[in-house]
């Protein structure tokens, strides 16, 4: 097992996932998925219902352990021997596929809560937090277009506001890697255009993987693509080679 | 730095409160010791000894509203802590008897007389001595509720799983303090005190000074909870409360702030306790009952859980219900009418009093801006 | 006349009562003459006259004999040697003939107890020991096989013999040859042979006497071939000793099992299967059980003989009052509370409370009889373990209710409209299945077998308003434990629970024993927070 543990080409990788698989009660969510992630890179990540898109994202965010594979995450660190706080300490943010931010507080506390800074409960009990946090609570704000909602409690935030919300709470996080699971879902046109223009931007200084159903999303993204079916990879590369390769088109139109 | 903390973070309503807190702790003493028993005004002891008890209530309600409406751990189990705290004050109460025991004997508490015991177990030393007995009512139901939430929490046991087995802990220290061969009273428990601090239990002056000190504790807990809900570390609670995995993918260790509360929360109550149980005199297995654990949760639920305020107020209302129908006729029914406040509050007052005003407040406000459009209001902070 | 017909009917009624066997009862003809020839005897009042007639009663096979002897020995046969009439003073003082069995009109003046001593005490003795052995009350019979395993007297070995001869009854049969075995053993002038073949008869018995008898055999004897086999034997027992009683364990366990099962079930359904937390589950057993107080209360009015029909009555009755009461909780407080389940926690133990009160209030605070019919009274013997009838058909009733109920869920109709629902509400109301009226249903089956289960515990636990309370946690740890939504799953930890605890007893005592099982549960939920046999997968989070 030494050789899996170092392979060559682990160390210049930012996420490292190899021959994952993972089932639950005889379904087999992932099989022997493999998936290499560069630094800086954004990703997007497509495929039908049952494919095992939010399973991956799972896995890579220690909510569920792998069967078999190995996963390696900014050279050499093992993700698969990490909880949740631990993998989001070391640079992973994740952003749900139904939009989860706290409702019962305001959209500035929400912002502070994913603000980069001690985790630990002592800190949050005596750390000098919220003095020093107002400036980049703003700033986040202001790249996701709520600063003037700052106040609001976020439970009254409509369906785009919230993803919007939960994207910024990502940046606040300032992590290495962002995992955005469907970030357009429920949104409208001129919402999904902006969206792709905000994850542009974000992915300018940082690695990115989203997974999206939303074809002209994906396209608007213009990154490479991969596709999933059954737990494994089908196919990967731009959007066009993605769309007219012949196995994918079976498995979208199931011929 | 700590007075700055707790400047910030109390807002009108808990100034109000705290002030009343304040004028009970002055005024009823002189209504029961100064003005004269014949008058209007006059609080007659009895009364004095009710509210202390109401009062340690209103704390352990405090207590659990912390874990529970900031937290979203429903603990079955809080009356544990209320009764270990309870449990370390009664032995420390046991050692001030000496020989004036119906056995007379200066080292053994009558029970263990009774019992044919020769010497004082180990567990039963040094609380003769105030500060130890202090020190372990604070840390009996701390370090259990240390145990217990770093097992708990650790493996993610949430929402009923928790409450459950939260109830079996405290059914199985009922058991467990029944016994005889524990060497803490058995079924009868601990009675018959003689002496706090050198003070006769009894007294007026004592019950009046008990009180005070209840009232005070009231006081500190409620600021400290206050200090704590309004830090980012409340702030975290309550995001664990509503989303809990979303916390974790933040990177917040859930299972870490859940113990700091789990456990303070569970000295507080300890600490209720201890006060409690010099004011009725008697602590018996029968405090560790489930029934009393979930007894205490409505508190809060009438009250208003997630509201410092509606803790305390919920205690003291469903408390004095409590005595309003448990003595005299309508005893009968009492049962009736708390298993019906279970069922309402649960279905129509899910917010509890404090939240129903809280909301009426807010709608009347909101109507009235928009009957009248006020210049544009300042941002709330 | 009809008065006088009516005494003397009474009279041999309160004889029959009197003398066991009823001197009235037609008497063997052929034992007529001996008997009378006995009587003879007996009112010479001579010591020897009475030792031949104590012989020639036992001899007789008589069916009032017994009686006779017994009175004899308990100075309450009056003779008078004038007359010749022979009476029996029954305890309460009143005089009956001996001869006839009718009471004795105008007592002679010199009727007098007849004398014994010492040696005609154990006379009689043996001769009721000869009697018993011929009764033909089976119970008498087996009494007296385990009087003579006791005293092991080499004279009773001849009557024993003729006893085993004409037993027809296997187990009377099989106590009588342990009684001889122990007997030709005890007697050192028997032959060595038949002495070990008599140990090894013995080695079937596994209870303690026997062995305390083997054992002390081996410490008197002076031979070493009789000492090597009883060694042998005594080791066997041992073992088999130990294998029984960690059975018996293993019984009373089962038996505890199916009753923490049975308690079980019906929550296995409202909790495991539509996830809702009804803390007033054990209310719905509390009311099975006063049901069947009501519908026994009935029997007893109206068809007394018919008592042994109030459980089958009972059975449906419980399974309608306690449904209809779930129901009734389902539609007006917990529907409106799904996907709450701390609230539903909440408002449901405040019902637990309501229907408390409502039972103290309707049929008073204390424990209310509820009686066992004949067939769930009395206890029965399996090699040595000793089982109750009721926890048998508890056991049988248990299983019968689970895989009735896993037959409603899987092969029925409502089975498949309920994990329809429960698995996709959305889903299952798109295809046209009435979901609120499935929930009310599946609720209801849950609180109605609930109530079934308060029939079965009204058997063997105290019928008062806190039953369901002393049900409520252990019910939780048993589907908890199991793992949620699985009902297999609950058998195992029901039967599981109920044989650790039952093992435990012993060792830590019945208290420390619950709270060890309690500790040990708490630490396993934490290790695995979703039971035994759990639900992997995203399932579990929705």
């Amino acid at each position: 097992m030494i050789e899996a543990l170092t392979p060559p080409n682990v160390t210049n990788a930012l996420l490292y996932l190899d021959a994952v698989s993972v089932s639950f009660d005889g379904f087999k969510a992932l099989r022997e998925l493999s998936l290499y992630l560069e630094h800086g890179e954004m990703r997007a990540i497509i495929g039908p219902n049952g494919a095992g898109k939010t399973t991956m994202m799972d896995v890579i965010t220690g909510k569920t352990r792998p069967d078999t594979g190995t996963v390696f995450f900014d050279g050499l660190v093992d993700l698969t021997k990490q909880d949740e706080a631990s993998i989001a300490e070391l640079g992973i943010g994740r952003k749900f596929q139904k939009p989860t931010v706290f409702e019962m507080h305001s959209v500035a506390d929400n912002i502070l809560l994913a603000l980069k800074a001690p985790r630990d409960p002592f800190s949050s009990l005596f750390g000098a937090r919220n003095r020093i946090a107002r400036e980049r609570i703003d700033a986040v704000l202001e790249t996701v277009r709520l600063q003037d909602l700052a106040g609001r409690q976020s439970g009254s935030l409509s369906h785009g506001q919230k993803q919007w919300l939960e994207i910024g709470m990502l940046l606040a996080q300032d992590p290495k890697l962002l995992l955005v699971d469907e970030p357009v879902a429920g949104m409208t046109d001129a919402e999904t255009e902006a969206t792709a223009d905000l994850l542009r931007d974000i992915s300018r200084s940082h690695s990115v993987i989203v997974v999206e159903h939303d074809m002209h999303f994906v396209r608007a993204l213009g990154v490479k693509v991969t596709c999933l079916h059954e737990g494994s990879v089908l196919a990967e590369g731009t959007i066009d080679e993605v769309s007219a390769n012949e196995r994918v088109v079976e498995v979208y139109l199931g011929r | 730095m700590i007075t700055k903390l707790l400047i910030e973070s109390l807002d009108r309503r808990s100034g109000w409160f705290l002030g009343i807190v304040a004028v009970a702790m002055v005024l009823i003493p002189i209504l029961n010791l100064a003005v004269p028993e014949g008058s209007f005004l006059h609080v007659p002891t009895y009364l004095v000894s009710l509210l202390g008890k109401y009062v340690c209530f209103a704390i352990l309600a405090l207590a659990l509203d912390l874990v529970w409406g900031y937290c979203g751990i429903l603990s079955l189990g809080h009356g544990a802590f209320f009764a270990l705290g309870g449990y370390a004050m009664g032995m420390y109460l046991m050692r001030q008897i000496g020989n004036r025991g119906v056995y007379a004997n200066p080292d053994l508490p009558d029970f263990m007389v009774f019992l044919n015991w020769k010497e004082l177990p180990i567990f039963w030393y040094g609380f003769g001595w105030f500060p130890y007995a202090f020190f372990m009512i604070l840390f009996v139901p701390g370090i259990l509720a240390f145990l217990f939430g770093w097992l708990a929490f650790r493996s993610r046991v949430t929402g009923v799983y928790l409450s459950i087995i939260t109830q079996a802990l405290t059914y199985a220290l009922m058991l467990a303090f029944f016994r005889n061969d524990m060497g803490i009273g058995g079924n009868n428990g601990l009675t018959d005190f003689k002496d706090i601090l050198g003070f006769p239990v009894q007294a007026q002056t004592t019950r009046i000074a008990l009180l005070v000190l209840s009232l005070a504790l009231l006081a500190l807990a409620f600021a400290l909870a206050r200090v704590l809900v309004t830090s980012t570390f409340g702030k975290v609670l309550v995001a664990i409360r509503d989303a809990e995995s979303r916390t974790r993918f933040l990177g917040y260790r859930v299972e870490h702030y859940k113990l700091v509360v789990f456990t303070l929360s569970a000295c507080i109550a300890g600490l209720a306790g201890a006060l409690y149980v010099p004011q009725v005199g008697i602590i018996n297995p029968s405090e560790f009952a489930p029934a009393n654990s979930i007894e205490a949760v409505i508190w809060v639920a009438v009250g208003g859980r997630g509201t410092l305020v509606g803790a305390v107020v919920g205690a003291f209302v469903v408390n004095f219900l409590k005595s309003f129908f448990t003595t005299g006729a309508l005893a009968a029914y009492w049962l009736f009418v708390l298993g019906g406040l279970f069922v309402f509050v649960t279905l129509v007052l899910p917010k509890g009093i404090v939240g129903a005003v809280e909301e009426f407040l807010a709608k009347r406000r909101e109507a009235r801006q928009a009957a009248a459009p006020a210049p544009k209001p300042e941002p709330a902070e | 006349m009809s008065k006088h017909a009516n005494r003397s009917a009474l009279a041999s009624l309160a004889l029959a009562l009197l003398l066991v066997m009823g001197i009235a009862a037609s008497p063997v003809r052929l034992a007529a003459q001996t008997l009378d020839a006995a009587f003879d005897r007996l009112a010479a009042d001579s010591f020897s006259d009475t030792a031949r007639a104590i012989d020639d009663l036992a001899a007789s096979g008589a069916p009032q004999a017994e009686s006779l002897i017994e009175a004899l020995g308990a100075r309450r046969l009056l003779a008078d040697k004038a007359t010749g009439t022979i009476a029996i003073q029954t305890p309460a003082g009143a005089l009956l003939d001996a001869r006839t069995g009718k009471p004795l009109a105008s007592p002679p003046p010199g009727l007098a107890v007849v004398r014994i001593n010492n040696r005609l005490r154990s006379a009689i003795d043996a001769a009721l020991g000869t009697l018993a052995m011929v009764s033909p009350d089976r119970s008498k019979r087996l009494v007296a096989a385990e009087a003579l395993f006791k005293s092991r007297k080499a004279s009773d070995l001849a009557p024993l013999d003729k006893a085993i001869a004409a037993e027809k009854d296997d187990a009377v049969r099989s106590a009588f040859g342990k009684a001889r075995s122990a007997i030709v053993l005890a007697d050192d002038k028997q032959p060595l042979a038949d002495r070990v073949a008599a140990v090894q008869s013995l080695a079937e018995w596994p209870d303690s006497d026997t062995l305390g008898f083997l054992r002390q055999v081996q410490a008197s004897t002076q031979e070493p071939a009789l000492k090597q086999s009883i060694e042998t034997a005594a080791v066997a027992i041992e073992h088999r000793r130990q294998l029984l009683s960690g059975l018996q364990n293993v019984i009373y366990g089962l038996s505890l099992g199916s009753v923490l099962l049975l308690a079980a079930i019906g929550l296995a359904i409202t909790f495991g299967v539509m996830g809702v937390i009804n803390m007033a589950h054990g209310e719905m057993v509390m009311l099975g059980a006063y049901t069947t107080f009501v519908v026994q209360e009935g029997f007893r009015a109206f068809a007394p003989g018919a008592f042994d029909l109030s459980l089958p009555v009972a059975i449906p009755l419980a399974f309608i009052v306690a449904g209809t009461v779930g129901i009734a909780i389902e539609r007006g407080i917990i529907r409106f509370l799904y996907g709450r389940p701390l609230e539903t926690l909440l408002a449901t133990w405040g019902v637990s409370l309501i229907l408390q009160q409502v039972v103290r209030t309707a049929f008073g605070p204390t424990n209310r009889e509820v009686g066992n019919p004949s067939y769930m009274s009395g206890a029965f013997d399996l090699y040595g373990i000793s089982i109750t009838w009721s926890r048998l058909w508890i056991i049988v009733f248990t299983l019968t209710v689970f895989f009735s109920l896993l037959f409603v869920l899987k092969r029925t109709r409502l089975g498949l409209e309920m994990r329809a629902v429960t698995q996709n509400r959305r889903m299952a109301a798109s295809m046209g299945i009435r979901s609120a009226r499935v929930d009310a249903l599946t609720f209801g089956l849950g609180s109605g077998i609930a109530g079934i289960a308060g029939v079965a515990l009204s058997q063997i636990d105290n019928v008062s308003p806190n039953l369901g309370q002393s049900y409520i946690v252990d019910s939780f740890m048993v589907v908890v434990f199991g793992g949620v939504g699985n009902l297999w799953g609950t058998l195992v930890s029901a039967f599981f629970l109920g044989i650790a605890n039952k093992m435990l007893e012993p060792v830590a005592g019945a208290v420390l024993g619950k709270i060890l099982i309690l500790v040990l549960l708490i630490l396993f939920i934490q290790k695995r927070p979703r039971g035994l046999f759990a639900l992997k997968g995203r399932a579990v989070e929705a």
